[in-house]
């Protein structure tokens, strides 16, 4: 026999996965192409490598917190769950 | 496993101290120790001044303010989160960054300094970012500042707690050994994110003082036919 709390432990743990996995397509794919273009304008103009790659690292940092929401949230399912006791 | 709250050590009638107070506390006595010390030392007192040019070029390099009066600041945050950071690979002690309230606190601070860099520029005027470009936007620029402000704590916070527990997991599935490539891997992100944490600190104080600097300055006439 299945308690309440039973299931929002399961739906809580599927949902994690899903915050994660689902929540980290769209930043790697931002990063990477972030890093392509800077990996291209390094190719173009060698003098600009130290401004371009400091650039590149505060923002990929930017783009990076929206899979860290995405953690955030999963942690807080797993381990602070505000629906279990 | 319990990651999200650190461990409480002294209890104080209701009120409990956490490693992450001790920790921290022990790394800023370390840090302000080491410089104490340090500039009695004559040798060591002109190492620091060196270091210390060195790193106010690189800020200056950064952005179009004077960001001579930014230097404490950045180099502040640059040592205290890098120490937090890098003291949890010794053994026992947790790093004090994987805790939210830490990581939240210095993003105040972060917080407090554009506002207060921001008036000390410009006066007054600096309230009038909010309601820029237009007064129906003050809703959308506070939102905006108080999602930076969070960004920043998230960031940190989500960084150094995933290193933790991934290390933790393999150390639990694999033991002794395999964690070690995770823990370089460790030092990494802390290096990096304390460089940025800092980094934006500093970009987002050098834009609150930016709109004084536009404002002082004369404007240059643009030539004809220029796009703007």
């Amino acid at each position: 026999m299945m308690t309440p709390h039973d299931w929002i432990s399961i739906v809580s743990i599927v949902t994690a996965g899903f915050a994660v996995a689902v929540g980290s397509i769209a930043p790697a794919i931002g990063e990477a192409r972030a890093l392509t273009q800077a990996m291209d304008a390094i190719a173009r103009q060698p003098d600009a490598a130290n401004s371009i790659s400091r650039t590149l690292f505060v923002g990929m940092a930017m783009v990076e917190s929206t899979a860290i929401y995405a953690l955030v949230i999963a942690l807080v399912l797993l381990f602070a769950n505000p629906l279990l006791p | 496993m319990d990651a999200m709250t650190p461990q409480v050590w002294l209890q104080l009638g209701p009120l409990g101290l956490t490693e992450t107070v001790f920790v921290s506390g022990a790394l800023t006595v370390l840090l302000v120790g080491v410089g104490a010390v340090g500039a009695r030392i004559r040798a060591v007192r002109e190492a620091y001044e060196v270091l210390y040019e060195m790193v106010e070029g690189m800020l200056q390099e950064m952005v179009t303010v004077d960001a001579t009066p930014l230097v404490p600041l950045i180099l502040t945050q640059w040592l205290f989160i890098l120490s937090a950071n890098l003291v949890g690979l010794l053994p026992v002690i947790a790093s004090p960054t994987r805790d939210l309230s830490l990581t939240a606190a210095l993003a105040i601070v972060s917080f407090g300094a554009g506002h207060v860099y921001g008036f000390r520029a410009q006066g007054m005027a600096y309230l009038k970012h909010y309601i820029e470009p237009n007064p129906i936007m003050l809703p959308f620029n506070i939102v905006g500042e108080a999602s930076r402000t969070l960004a920043l704590a998230l960031r940190l916070f989500g960084n150094m707690v995933s290193g933790e527990i991934v290390g933790g997991i393999v150390v639990s599935l694999a033991g002794l050994l395999l964690p070690i490539p995770l823990m370089a891997l460790d030092v990494l992100t802390s290096v990096v994110q304390a460089y940025i944490f800092g980094v934006l600190t500093l970009v987002f104080t050098a834009s609150a003082m930016q709109v004084a600097v536009k404002k002082t300055v004369p404007e240059t006439p643009t030539p004809a036919g220029s796009p703007t």
